[in-house]
């Protein structure tokens, strides 16, 4: 029996074929699911904010934060048996989701850079990625594929 | 003591914002009764401290499609106020203006979508102007900017926004009765704790 396993906000999870993780109606938010084909493993972390060093208070909860969220995503796959060097990511969310003109409501757009730029850190190829506009995605993760579900109110579901 | 996270508020803090925002209730149930040209009652609004889960859960769950407007305040209080109206609310309204409901309201005409972030706009500013007339305060609101989405994704900006301060988010929950039914509208305040405090110290309550 195929289990779908839900992932909090500023939470993450990590699950082997034939399971899906999903998480609900990301934002500004990133999802990011890496993937090991070689070993059907797959994980899904849902971060709010860009990076934990800019943070001044609650810096607690480290899978808030793309940096520290990430890093915790590759290592518990690693301890599932994943390969950091055959992983790959697909990443959806960072959507600006009211139009106003202001460094705080561009937070999706800064998010979206940071998990860019720290999975070119841990070379980790970017494969797919449905990101930006105005609108919230909930995201479908399946183990078995590798493939991507994002569904949003107004668009069809797109996989990738 | 300053105040650096809403945590740290206590029921006398809550207590003031509850009736803040039953003055702030009462008169944009006036203004709507003015613009509806029926009578429009409140309950006493519930200000609660809710994580952010919980309030996706209180509005239906992070999947729900609703409402968001919001609202930036800006002078001698900083934040944003987050409207998220449902379904019921928006159609209620269009009811008593043009005689037709709002069946699913990712599928409004502009006409809808305009009266709708218009009532957005007019219950912010009664509620804003509760804000400045008791405390004597100059807060400038923005036009509201509104979108139709996943509750979840609506709540992700002040979750956002909280996420630096604190865990929970401050919730007014707003019982409307209009007519023969009540209607549910629901409030999330992001101030900045700095302005809290100002706040508070203008109405003579120690923080």
């Amino acid at each position: 029996m195929a289990n779908v396993v839900t992932v909090g906000i500023a939470d993450l999870n990590v699950v082997k074929e034939p399971d899906t993780l999903v998480t609900y109606a990301l934002g500004s938010c990133v999802g990011i699911c890496l993937y090991d084909s070689d070993k059907k493993i797959a994980g899904l972390a849902h971060i709010m904010l860009p990076l934990s060093t800019e943070a001044v208070q609650n810096v607690d909860n480290k899978r808030r934060y793309a940096d520290t969220g990430i890093d915790e995503l590759i290592r518990d796959m690693v301890s599932r048996g994943a390969s950091p060097a055959r992983m790959t990511a697909k990443i959806a969310g960072g959507a600006q989701m009211f139009s106003v003109k202001s460094s705080v409501f561009n937070i999706g757009e800064r998010n979206v850079e940071s998990v860019k730029k720290i999975l070119a850190a841990n070379r980790i190829r970017i494969i797919g990625e449905e990101t930006g506009l105005n609108f919230g995605r909930t995201v479908f993760f399946h183990a078995d594929t590798g493939i991507m579900e994002v569904r949003a109110a107004t668009k069809e579901t797109k996989f990738v | 003591m300053s105040i650096q996270n809403v945590e740290q508020l206590q029921d006398m803090h809550l207590d003031v914002l509850k009736e803040i925002g039953n003055i702030g209730s009462g008169n944009a149930a006036s203004a709507l009764s003015q613009l509806l040209q029926c009578e429009t009652d409140i309950t006493v609004p519930s200000v609660k401290m809710l994580d952010f889960g919980d309030a996706v859960n209180f509005l239906g769950g992070p999947e729900q499609i609703a409402i968001g407007m919001l609202v930036n305040l800006e002078g001698d209080i900083n934040g944003m106020m987050l409207y998220v109206l449902q379904q019921s609310f928006a159609s209620r309204m269009t009811s008593a203006l043009f005689g037709s409901p709002i069946e699913d309201l990712t599928n409004m005409n502009e006409m809808e979508t305009s009266f709708i972030s218009e009532v957005g706009n007019i219950m912010a500013a009664s509620y804003v102007n509760a804000i400045a007339s008791l405390t004597g305060m100059t807060i400038d609101i923005s036009v509201p900017v509104m979108t139709v989405d996943m509750v979840g994704a609506i709540l992700s900006v002040p979750a956002v926004q909280f996420a630096q301060v604190g865990n929970k988010v401050l919730f007014i929950d707003d019982s409307f009765v209009f007519g023969d039914g009540e209607i549910k509208s629901n409030m999330i305040l992001v101030p900045e704790m700095s302005s809290l405090e100002t706040l508070f110290v203008r109405l003579g309550v120690s923080v």
